[in-house]
């Protein structure tokens, strides 16, 4: 991975430039999710249950990016968070990078993955669907990734992006 | 070779076409008084959460004439859901009371929830406007029996195409026996988009019409349901479709149809069909509702192993 001059970002309470961006502050151990869809950044933070993190966490939103416009960004200081876990925001935030730093570096990075089954996060859209009753948690399959095309577990509607409601 | 053994019966789609062949090979098998002690000692839960008379009566005297035994109630003001328990729960408790499930629910996927949570086998019975694969079953072996096969040939379903889960449900499972289909239906009524892009990547040929007519003559089945008055918000629009899709003896013969024409309809009818109908070799549906007994009694005994 690739080395950083990290002088500039070192001090946690400062805003620093990164690669010639305004970017949120450094931070020495932990993961960074990157190139969130801007307007998703709330929920994906909701969705990693961030409210409960008892570590250092920065959000920052609208930043530049060449690639979506603009872009959020999360980063949660300490921890490192495991690909399963972050598969959670694929479908909210396809473009997500996460990237694991060590020492000011990134040690790893890689892209969110959608898993085969969802569960939790998205509703059936099928209000006579049994997991829209009796406290159930939603579970839907994944039938296709790209475009997304979703089967709920229950009730075997298929549905795609405009169908399906976060939870 | 097919496995059923304490197998869950949910959806259509679960079954491939060897098993499909399968169940309708030992429904044949199952015709008559015969195997009736294979399934003594087994007891057999019946919950019906919404009444339906023919699927349940025809579930239990299959139950009955292979020696089993059935417990149950016919209504959900009769169980204890009426007194708030959830349904997970019900079916938790009564899974350790019986050996089989069979369920039939208003709400959508509760057969797919009561298998996850039920140690015994489940059979839907009708799980909202989703599915009702017993009733396939026995659709599919009713057109087998009077047909002598499946293959090849042409099928027109008719009257209500977008509610009519038998409709979907059977089309798909034809769909393994290259099969054309017609859809034959008011504009306001017609087979579901999905439904039919999922035929047709099946590569079944689909059709789609207003009337019987200019085609009649190419159909081995008619596949006919009930077209509903609570459909139309314009009770005039019903008005005006319902005599198209009323079906008689002289219509037929008007507009001419195969000798070997058969009717099929999943019942109760109100009047997409006319008496006239009743006695020619058309009407097959009364021995369609009857085909019930050996169809449940072969899934019964698959399912509950007592039939390899
Ligand atoms: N020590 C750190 N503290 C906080 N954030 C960091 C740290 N190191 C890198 N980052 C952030 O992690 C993300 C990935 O860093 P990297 O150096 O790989 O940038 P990049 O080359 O632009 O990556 P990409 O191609 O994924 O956009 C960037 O948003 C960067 O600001
Ligand atoms: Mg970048
Ligand atoms: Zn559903």
């Amino acid at each position: 991975m690739k080395k950083r001059d990290v002088s500039a970002t070192k001090d946690e309470s400062v805003i620093g430039h990164v690669d010639n961006k305004l970017d949120v502050s450094a931070i020495k151990d932990g993961s960074v999710i990157d190139h969130i869809d801007s307007k998703s950044t709330l929920k994906v933070a909701t969705i990693l249950n961030i409210q409960d993190e008892e570590r250092v966490v920065l959000v920052g939103m609208n930043l530049e990016s060449k690639c979506l416009g603009k872009k959020g960004i999360i980063k949660i200081g300490g921890k490192i968070i495991d690909q399963k876990e972050v598969n959670k925001i694929a479908l909210i935030a396809p473009n997500a990078t996460v990237n694991i730093i060590k020492d000011y570096n990134v040690v790893k990075k890689f892209k969110v993955a959608v898993p085969e089954t969802i569960e939790g996060i998205v509703k059936c859209f099928n209000p006579n669907c049994v997991s829209n009753h009796h406290n159930l948690e939603p579970k839907l399959h994944v039938l296709n990734k790209n475009p997304i095309r979703l089967q709920c577990h229950y009730c075997e509607r298929v549905m795609d992006s405009n169908d399906f409601v976060l939870t | 070779m097919a496995r059923f053994k304490q197998r869950d019966i949910i959806s259509i789609r679960h079954f491939n076409k060897e098993e499909l062949l399968y169940i309708l090979d030992l429904s044949k098998h199952m015709e008559g008084y015969n195997h009736t002690d294979i399934l003594k000692g087994k007891m057999l839960a019946s919950l019906f959460f919404e009444p339906s008379t023919r699927t349940r009566l025809s579930f239990e005297s299959a139950m009955n004439r292979l020696g089993g035994t059935v417990i149950g109630f016919a209504e959900p003001g009769a169980s204890s859901t009426a007194k708030g328990e959830s349904l997970s729960d019900s079916v938790k408790i009564i899974d350790g009371y019986c050996d089989i499930i069979v369920l039939r629910h208003y709400l959508e996927g509760s057969a797919r929830l009561a298998a996850d949570v039920a140690g015994v086998p489940v059979i839907n019975a009708g799980d909202g406007a989703n599915q009702h694969p017993t009733q396939t079953f026995l659709d599919l072996y009713t057109i087998r029996k009077t047909k002598g096969t499946l293959e090849g040939i042409t099928v027109g379903f008719l009257g209500d195409l977008k509610y009519g889960r038998t409709v979907h449900s059977l089309a798909y499972a034809l769909s393994h026996f290259s099969t054309e289909m017609y859809f034959i239906s008011p504009s306001g009524l017609r087979m579901p988009k999905d439904c039919l892009e999922e035929l047709r990547q099946r590569k079944v040929t689909c059709h789609e019409t207003e009337s019987l007519l200019g085609i009649s003559k190419k159909l081995d089945v008619i596949y006919c349901t009930r077209i509903q008055k609570e459909r139309f918000a314009d009770p005039v629009e019903f008005e005006k479709v319902r005599g198209v899709y009323r079906l008689s003896k002289a219509q037929l013969e008007e507009m001419g149809t195969k000798d070997d024409l058969k009717i099929l309809h999943p019942l109760p009818r109100v009047d997409e069909m006319d008496e006239s109908l009743d006695g020619t070799d058309f009407a097959v549906y009364f021995h369609q509702a009857r085909n019930g007994i050996p169809v449940r009694k072969a899934l019964l005994a698959s399912v509950l192993g007592a039939i390899e």
